[in-house]
């Protein structure tokens, strides 16, 4: 079991934002299948569609998508949140986004009566304008946002980061100064690709974000950067397939580990990679996860 | 897999708003009931059961297909797959049922020829809402008994293919296929269900794709969170018992919205 902000996890495996997180049902699928814990799809205040089609390919190296945020507004996803909640003692983290500091408090308030046990706030999203990383890569915008949300709010606040700014440090420190209980990363770093035989940018948006193994070595990056500057706990993401990578990004300082490309090759994947962790604490003769939280900083 | 390029090279007008579109390229190893990622590049990509390992079926619904039929031979679109799960290959003497409706005829035509060529019996009840909207009848017919069914009796028995399936003895029969509208299935399955034989059914679902490769979550169906594009669209009758078949789906926006 893991502590993070407050909030038990029975393992440090969490169903990263915006896979399988549109509808209860599904989050509950993904809870019963071993998840620690789940985040939802990122929640805005207005029903939005996204972007056309295709919204997510796969790479040699990963997968690009550019899904628009599509959302069917918080007036109507609470009550998905609740049959998550009705179904699974399992943590339900509530993602949620605008177009600023005002949205964010809607929607935050607007989620409140469905009790989920936190809150992450999407500024980090590289493909959709006016949200996401537009608002992510402004050190002032990050911290007022999340001061305005923390205010609204009882529950933890996470702020997930983008990693498409010259210093994530610099980002991560306003959302801690902003009061933020956590922070998240990566989201995906932005990309594209080209149909060599139209010319025609492939995603319906035209670029979007990577994900999936390529972009392993750049969290496990930030994750190490941001356990240095940061007083408060790192969940890293970014390409964790097997639970080496899990014990990997653990070890750059990450308190647990959200999966999200990874689910296409199995939704098993969470028990499968809690179990591998487990062992291997024991192989180690570690006893807890939290001997291993930010390992590397600790050899010289 | 990004897009493959794949060039029109014959379109066959099944009905006024019903077409095939063969292309240069072929998914050798697709399965019957599996689908391929259509892409109407600049317009947007859409999910169609492959009718042939080289063609698609397609009903002039929106953007994407009324684009795809202003396109003429020699024109290309981007296509990824075989996605998805399909029908239970049959096997030789087997028994299978094919209920077809409209444009839900597209995956099952390649079940018939498969099911024919491997020396299993074929019967397909085939339904439209008029005669000059029935597609392959020479398929299923060429597969084994075929009947016939349309909604104002221009062709076959005046009514719905549950008109001819809830007289039908189907305790014969291996398996049970059925791809067509949703109300149709629907109501497909409360026969099947009233007959014992939901277990022994397959249905290929519809629903609002995105990624089309398990991922997103969009296409997910209530109550146990299947998602059409990856643990389908081919759903064995009894997943779909309480679920959201017949009932709601949801749109681009993930809304729920009455079917």
């Amino acid at each position: 079991m893991v502590t993070i902000t407050g909030i038990d996890f029975k393992d440090p495996t969490m169903l990263a934002s915006g896979i399988m997180g549109t509808t209860g049902a599904s989050l509950l699928r993904i809870a019963e299948c071993g998840a620690g814990g789940v985040v939802t799809k990122s929640i805005g205040p207005e029903p939005k569609a996204g972007h056309p089609n295709p919204s997510m390919i796969e790479l040699e190296c990963g997968f690009l998508n550019a899904m628009g945020l599509p959302n069917p507004s918080y007036t109507e996803f609470d009550n998905e949140i609740k049959i998550v909640r009705s179904g699974t003692d399992v943590p339900v983290i509530a993602s949620i986004f605008g177009g600023n500091a005002e949205d964010f408090v809607k929607v935050a308030e607007g989620l409140i009566d469905s009790e989920p046990a936190a809150f992450e706030l999407n500024v980090s999203c590289p493909h959709a304008e006016g949200y996401g990383a537009t608002i992510g890569t402004d050190t002032c915008m990050v911290e007022s946002i999340t001061a305005a949300v923390c205010d609204a709010v009882e529950v933890p606040v996470w702020v997930k980061l983008t990693p498409n700014v010259t210093d994530i440090k610099a980002i991560g420190k306003a959302a801690q100064n902003g009061g933020a209980d956590a922070v998240v990363a990566i989201n995906t770093l932005r990309g594209m690709a080209i149909d060599i035989n139209s010319g025609y940018p492939i995603l319906g948006n035209r670029f979007g974000g990577l994900s999936g193994p390529a972009v392993k070595p750049v969290a496990i990056k930030c994750v190490y950067d941001l356990y240095e500057a940061l007083d408060i706990p790192v969940i890293g993401v970014g390409g964790v397939s097997t639970w080496e990578d899990a014990v990997e990004m653990i070890m750059a300082g990450a308190s647990a580990v959200q999966i999200g490309s990874a689910v296409h090759e199995s939704v098993n994947i969470f028990s499968d990679i809690a179990s591998g962790i487990e062992l291997f604490l024991q192989d180690k003769g570690y006893s807890a996860v939290e001997d291993i939280i930010g390992l590397s900083h600790e050899v010289i | 897999m990004k897009p493959v390029d794949a060039k029109i090279v014959e379109i066959v007008e099944e009905s006024p708003s019903i077409r095939t579109f063969r292309f240069d390229v072929s998914f050798d190893d697709a399965l019957p009931g599996q689908f391929v990622m259509v892409w109407v590049r600049g317009v947007d990509e859409i999910p169609m059961g492959s009718s042939y390992l080289n063609g698609i079926t397609v009903q002039n619904v929106g953007d994407a297909t009324s684009k795809l039929f202003d396109m003429k031979v020699g024109d290309s679109v981007g296509l990824r797959g075989p996605f998805g799960k399909g029908f239970t290959l049959p096997k030789k003497d087997e028994h299978i049922l094919i209920i077809a409706g409209g444009v839900g005829a597209a995956p099952l035509g390649p079940l018939a020829d498969y099911a024919s060529e491997c020396g299993a019996k074929v019967t397909t009840i085939l339904g439209s809402r008029e005669c000059y909207e029935l597609v392959f009848e020479d398929r299923f017919s060429s597969a084994g008994e075929l009947h016939i069914t349309t909604d104002d009796g221009s062709a076959g028995t005046c009514g719905f293919v549950t008109t001819v399936l809830a007289d039908m003895d189907v305790s014969v029969y291996d398996r049970i296929c059925v791809c067509g509208p949703e109300i149709m299935m629907a109501n497909v399955m409360k026969v099947l269900q009233e007959k014992d034989a939901l277990d022994r059914s397959e249905f290929s679902m519809h629903r609002y794709f995105k990624c089309a490769i398990g991922v997103c979550g969009a296409c997910c169906m209530d109550p146990q969170g299947l998602r059409v594009c990856k643990d389908g669209p081919v759903l064995n009758g009894s997943l779909l018992i309480d679920s959201e078949l017949g009932d709601h789906k949801r749109n681009s926006s993930s809304q729920r919205v009455r079917v």
